[in-house]
């Protein structure tokens, strides 16, 4: 009984209007221990990032190179048990944190999306709240994190750095993406 | 600058249908939206497949919140990453899935939302899938469980290009 709908793409509808753009992107062409995003303009009312790739540790997210004031709670379910946590006092984002340890197996496998949201990160009077989702399959074992995390600073993100655990990596062909969105 | 975040196309239903399909997706995008507000014939599921893969290719793992329980589940080779079970007839359910990467020579990640309160009962889910095949996705299709989605049902994909 199957009765499909089917929309073909001619082209593109067109038109998405500039309220989402990509200010910059990295992908990586050979293993690196870090990405940064730097003289990110204030013009936006809030900043996506959004990574595709796997590391072997990690990962860790600082703002401005400000490596203090970071705490986080996070959901985490791995196909078996739904947990909860929560950590204060960090030097950063991430690495069992707000975001989901890399799957490992570099890129011929699972790889590991992230999305970080950050709102009024050009403010100079709130501290910074973010909210991430990340995770990995790998047909048999995996991770979905939902995070959510406070950067106690009332300075305005000009850069931020995507790092791994110490003597580990981004594997190459890892692609981070830097979009802005404006408001009305 | 040029648009970053496009709506590439849109299906709204007429009649009854049991599937939406989106077919020559260009790839001149990083990565694909697709926001899906539902109803259905019966307590169904919505099925996420790409290039019309019906194989046991697919995998996911979950986290879910019904109201009262907070669990987690894993599926293994199957044979689309679905969705919620059990759309309601006459209240929306929201999908949504980012597809990353979709135009590369990898394996497949998609982070997927699926969200509907009804007033007593409901259910919040986000889970990961993969799609085992390295090709790249032209198609993208979301189908039934069982039943038919109803008319008035919405399926939109966008495109989300970067730098």
């Amino acid at each position: 009984m199957l009765n499909s709908i089917v929309a073909f793409l001619n082209g593109g509808a067109g038109g998405g209007g500039g309220s989402f753009e990509s200010i910059a992107t990295s992908t990586l062409g050979t293993d690196t221990q870090s990405v940064t995003f730097s003289s990110i303009p204030s013009t936006y009312v809030a900043l996506q990032l959004r990574i595709r790739g796997n590391s072997n540790g990690g990962p860790k997210i600082t703002f401005n190179s400000n490596g203090t004031g970071y705490s986080e709670h996070r959901l985490v379910g791995n196909g078996a048990t739904a947990s909860a946590g929560g950590s204060t006092g960090n030097a950063d984002f991430g690495n069992q944190g707000a975001l989901v340890p890399g799957g490992g197996g570099g890129l011929s496998g699972q790889l590991t999306a992230y999305i970080l949201d950050i709102h009024d990160y050009q403010s100079t009077t709130k501290n910074k709240t973010i909210r991430t989702i990340s995770g990995f399959d790998a047909n048999g074992s995996g991770s979905i994190r939902l995070g959510s995390g406070l950067w106690a600073n009332t300075a305005a993100i000009n850069t931020i750095k995507i790092d791994s655990d110490t003597g580990s990596v981004w594997y190459a062909g890892t692609v981070f993406s830097l979009y802005g969105i404006k408001g009305a | 600058m040029p648009a970053t975040y496009e709506p590439i196309a849109t299906a709204t239903l007429g009649s009854a249908a049991a599937s939406i399909t989106f077919s020559s997706i260009p790839a001149t995008y990083t990565d694909l939206r697709l926001v899906v507000v539902a109803t259905a014939s019966t307590g169904t599921s919505e099925n996420l497949r790409f290039n019309s893969d019906t194989g046991t290719n697919y995998s996911r793992t979950r986290i879910t919140g019904n109201g009262s329980t907070a669990a987690s589940f894993g599926i293994t080779n199957a044979d689309s990453i679905v969705g919620f079970n059990g759309i309601s007839t006459t209240i929306p359910a929201l999908f949504t899935a980012d597809i990353f990467s979709y135009a590369n020579n990898t394996n497949k990640t998609v982070l997927y939302t699926e969200n509907t309160d009804r007033n007593g009962s409901g259910i919040v889910e986000y889970g990961v899938g993969l799609w085992r095949n390295t090709s790249a996705i032209t198609n993208v299709s979301i189908s039934t469980g069982s039943g038919t989605f109803n008319t008035g049902t919405t399926a939109t994909l966008y495109g989300i290009k970067n730098a």
